[in-house]
């Protein structure tokens, strides 16, 4: 008998099995679910179920993030029907406007561990596979169930290795090696599997660039993400966690349906043009592209390294065109603030926003006009994704958009990094 | 039973933010509302020349992207009950099966059918026919099936809580 992948061993855990294949049918009992500013659309089906209290509502969380401070009345209103509806719930854990974005402030919070599996509403669930845990994203009908009963069906996925080997040159980034990835294999290339990664790249990397590979995935479009647990995550838990773990690792002999191996050695920076995740050419194809508008932040890439990226290449510099600097947490925002990378972000002219998704989704903070070309540190960039149709958007790491802020045009960070 | 529908014909990789724009999430509530907007920045013929019953036929990866459940519903609310495409993106396929939308997947209809053009389905034979040609409907797996056939998984949860056993 073969071995296991993760998926296949989390899965079986999560729903109490002793053991799961890929394509078996489970009802999956997650450790965490959570949800955002969409709470109260997802509160409304709730409401229609006809459950009336929370299976278990020390499992749940919720963040407002999405656009936070509310920029409208509605979107006020849509606040305060979440946090009447967290006190009607005694939902266990809430996190008001400012805290940060839910990948982030769960993952600082440590409410979700490794070999433990968690549900969320919104598609970069993935994003805790950096954390060694199983990370899917459902959709709003799906989490009311959750809270109404605590466990989801699902089909345990089919795996695709990913092997990571080689080290980053100066100014290369785990972004570019996920933009790489996307471009080699297509917005198609996950095929809601479970993308389980390796190799001798992993170790090197910290805890602020880790959750940017899992994350990506989402736009790969897989079912879950997965990075095996170390040191550096165990360090990174030890403050932080309220219960204890067992990290979860795939067999050796575990069937994967593909495989796939990257050596990062000689990889220069990337960059997404519009409007595809995986339009992806090396930057010297897109340098020099004009650009109005340059965003860091996001789940993807607002953390401390990110900001830190950005400053090492704006110190004592001025920015030709608007840049915004979103803290993905209030605690990104407070060591920012601490080690005077946000003022040296402030001194070249960036504008800072209140820790959230910020323009990321198009809600408010940053919508560009028709025809603005905005190159931005996050993950997706949809015709439209900003919230206004004709604005084209590139993607890339804080490096690149950093340097493109100096120039107003795609521009490579390089020649600004020591 | 063979029904007779109207198909609106789109490419590849269409995502979610295309069929349901994200800026609207928060703030749009009611099914007119919602409807209103579907597929805005694809096909602005859309919204205003759905009738109930037409389906949508798409290319690969239909509906990758965000987790947005608006992105069936949009459709749904439109009158879209049956959604036609060479392949799913998974969450948008799962999100098709809890709100009672028929995930059809036919790798062929896309390339082959143009917008206007009729298509019949033939329910209990699990057949797509366009014109001359037939294809067969692929199964679901059994649970999916369960809660297609259960009208989606909220009237599920309705009848669990009002004490029916759902299985
Ligand atoms: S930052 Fe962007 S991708 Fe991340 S959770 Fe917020 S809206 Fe989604």
């Amino acid at each position: 008998m073969t071995g296991y992948t993760f998926a296949e061993k989390a899965l079986a855990r999560a729903g109490g099995v002793s053991s799961a294949r890929a394509g078996d049918i489970l009802d999956a009992q997650p450790d965490l679910v959570f949800s955002h500013d969409n709470s109260a659309a997802i509160r409304r089906i709730f409401e229609k179920s006809g459950a009336s209290r929370f299976a278990r509502p020390e499992r749940v969380a919720i963040t407002l993030d999405h656009a936070v401070p509310a920029p409208t009345t509605q979107h006020a209103q849509n606040h305060a029907e979440i946090r009447e509806w967290v006190r009607q719930q005694g939902i266990g854990h809430f996190f008001e406007v400012g805290r940060g974005i839910c990948h982030q402030v769960l993952s600082e919070e440590a409410l979700i561990l490794p070999g433990e599996t968690i549900f969320g509403a919104d598609s970069h669930t993935t994003h805790f596979g950096w954390l060694g845990a199983f990370g899917m994203g459902v959709g709003r009908t799906e989490l009311a169930a959750l809270w109404a009963t605590g466990e989801l069906w699902l089909r345990v996925p089919e795996s695709m290795r990913v092997t990571l080997t080689g080290r980053l040159q100066p100014g290369v980034t785990i972004k570019d090696v996920s933009l790489r990835i996307l471009g080699d294999l297509s917005v198609q290339g996950g095929r809601y599997r479970s993308v389980e990664f390796t190799g001798d790249l992993l170790p090197t990397l910290t805890a602020d660039q880790r959750p940017v590979l899992p994350n990506m995935m989402a736009e790969f479009g897989a079912m879950n993400a997965y990075l095996p647990p170390d040191q550096v995550v165990f360090d990174y838990l030890e403050a932080r966690r309220t219960r204890d773990y067992t990290p979860l690792y795939p067999d050796a002999d575990a069937v994967y349906e593909e495989v796939y191996s990257l050596n990062v050695s000689r990889l220069e920076p990337q960059v997404a043009l519009p409007h595809q995740p995986d339009n992806v050419v090396p930057l010297s194809q897109a340098l020099g592209q004009p650009v109005q508008q340059a965003f860091i932040g996001t789940c993807t890439n607002g953390r401390l390294e990110d900001l830190q990226a950005a400053a090492e290449v704006l110190r004592g510099r001025r920015v030709s065109c608007r840049l915004l600097v979103i803290p993905a947490s209030a605690s990104v925002l407070l060591e920012a603030a601490r080690g005077g990378v946000l003022a040296a972000l402030i001194e070249a002219g960036a504008t800072i926003g209140t820790p959230g998704c910020g323009p990321c989704m198009g809600n408010h903070m940053g919508v560009p006009a028709p025809n603005e070309a905005t190159i931005s540190s996050a993950n997706r960039n949809f015709r439209g994704r900003m919230g206004t149709a004709d604005a084209p958007v590139y993607l890339a790491s804080p490096y690149v958009v950093a340097a493109s802020a100096i120039y107003g045009c795609i521009a490579d960070p390089r020649e600004f990094l020591s | 039973m063979i029904t007779q529908h109207r198909v609106w014909v789109y490419g590849d990789n269409v995502n979610t933010d295309q069929i349901f724009p994200g800026k609207y999430t928060y703030t749009l509530k009611t099914p007119d509302d919602i409807a209103a907007h579907a597929l805005e920045d694809l096909d602005p013929a859309f919204a205003g020349g759905v009738q109930p019953g037409d389906v949508v036929a798409a290319g690969f990866n239909w509906g990758c992207g965000s987790s947005r459940e608006q992105g069936v519903t949009a459709l749904k609310y439109a009158g879209v009950s049956i959604i036609i495409a060479a392949s799913f993106g998974g969450l948008y396929f799962r999100n098709c099966i809890n709100q009672g939308v028929l995930p059809i997947v036919c790798p062929e209809l896309a390339a082959l059918a143009r917008t206007g053009d009729s298509i019949r389905i033939h329910h209990e034979a699990r057949r797509l026919l366009v014109g001359e040609r037939v294809f067969e409907i692929p199964p679901l797996s059994p649970s999916a099936q369960a809660i297609l056939d259960g009208g989606g998984l909220l009237p599920m949860l309705q009848r669990r809580f009002a004490g029916e056993v759902v299985e």
